[in-house]
């Protein structure tokens, strides 16, 4: 963060640096920057065949189910608590962020854990969602769902939807994982040695990433 | 040379923030919240009611736009992007702007490809090919 630097710097003048970011932030913001193309190109030809199609199933009538309800009619109900999960744990973590300014060892790990237990929350939606969904019939190169004007579907709604849900439901996986990781180095007081929580703040920056991502995906394929 | 300092610009430890970002992330979280409530309705108000199809598209172009805002609070305010200097903002979102480009000529070639194929019609096109071919053939025999 570069608040205490004045607006007039001249940071390319040289002898500094002029990103003003350690170097492992720097990379997460690139390795991001890589991630929000695949996941953009993931997205884009979902859309573009999508678009090509003259009809495609109506996201209303696929998920509409909820766990426990039977048969209950519930369209946007459960993605909607996915999608709140997703909120909640990515303001715990810009909360762990927060404490890891204060050098707050007590707090970066409570809000940590309080992170870690939404993501696995999240994960474990989407498990009873894609069991749901299989259940049904649907996965790759299998659609039971019908076209929204009553004609037959071809596979490709499946094979995107369990395509870029997984891959999300990964990166998802993989930040639950490096979590507890840097919980327990953050618990174990690795960074109070170092003298900062920069760690926390990088695993954070990949937390909201997979939250951004989220935002897009609950766009494209539950709401329109 | 130990003028090998990087002076004032040290990023860590960083400066603890002032009890104002707290009060931050906390608005932040409320706007995204509603946001998400308000798209939600929108979602409603699309499975309910049976629009005609300029105010259905309508509708669900103010979704994605309510869903770039929520993009935006997330990467300023969440990610702290938007504290970092200007010069770092520039290298991450400028490129990003290929996507401008990437989603205007994908959906259009989607849009296009469904035309394309709602309008060809096979036995249209095996009677103009026997038109045509018969007498390319014997001319390429020549």
């Amino acid at each position: 963060m570069a608040q205490a630097a004045a607006v007039n710097t001249k940071w390319w003048s040289g002898g500094k640096s002029p990103f003003n970011v350690e170097y492992g932030k720097l990379m997460m913001w690139y390795f991001l920057m890589s991630d929000a193309f695949t996941f953009g190109a993931f997205l884009i030809s979902y859309g573009t065949v999508r678009m090509s199609s003259i009809s495609w199933p109506d996201p209303n009538k696929v998920f509409n189910s909820f766990p426990l309800a039977g048969h209950a009619n519930l369209p946007l109900v459960f993605v909607s608590l996915m999608t709140f999960i997703l909120i909640v744990s990515s303001v715990t973590m810009v909360l762990a962020v927060h404490e890891g300014h204060h050098g707050n060892k007590k707090g970066v790990v409570k809000w940590m854990i309080w992170t870690i237990l939404g993501g696995l929350a999240f994960l474990g939606c989407q498990a009873w969602e894609w069991h749901h969904l299989h259940d049904q019939g649907a996965w790759w190169g299998r659609n039971p769902f019908a076209n929204a004007d009553g004609t037959v579907a071809g596979s490709n709604f499946a094979n995107f939807f369990f395509t870029i849900t997984g891959f999300h439901g990964f990166h998802v996986l993989s930040g639950v994982v490096i979590n507890i990781i840097v919980t327990i180095m953050a618990w174990k007081g690795v960074f109070e040695r170092r003298g900062h929580y920069l760690m926390i703040e990088k695993i954070g920056l990949y937390w909201h990433f997979v939250d951004l991502v989220w935002v897009f995906v609950f766009l494209f394929f539950y709401l329109v | 040379m130990e003028h090998q300092t990087f002076g004032g610009e040290v990023t860590m430890p960083h400066e603890a923030p002032g009890d104002d970002s707290k009060k931050r992330i906390w608005r932040t979280t409320w706007i995204l919240s509603g946001i998400t409530v308000l798209e939600l309705g929108i979602g409603y108000l699309l499975y309910l009611t049976d629009f005609s199809s300029g105010l259905d598209l309508a509708f669900k172009g103010a979704v994605i736009i309510l869903s770039l805002a929520k993009a935006f609070y997330i990467v300023s305010i969440f990610m702290h992007l938007g504290d970092e200097i200007r010069n770092l903002i520039m290298t991450i979102v400028v490129p990003l702007v290929l996507f401008v480009w990437f989603i205007i000529a994908f959906l259009a070639d989607g849009v296009s490809w469904k035309n394309l194929r709602n309008e060809y019609n096979p036995k249209e096109q095996i009677k103009q090919e026997q038109g045509h071919t018969a007498p390319a053939k014997e001319g390429g025999l020549k």
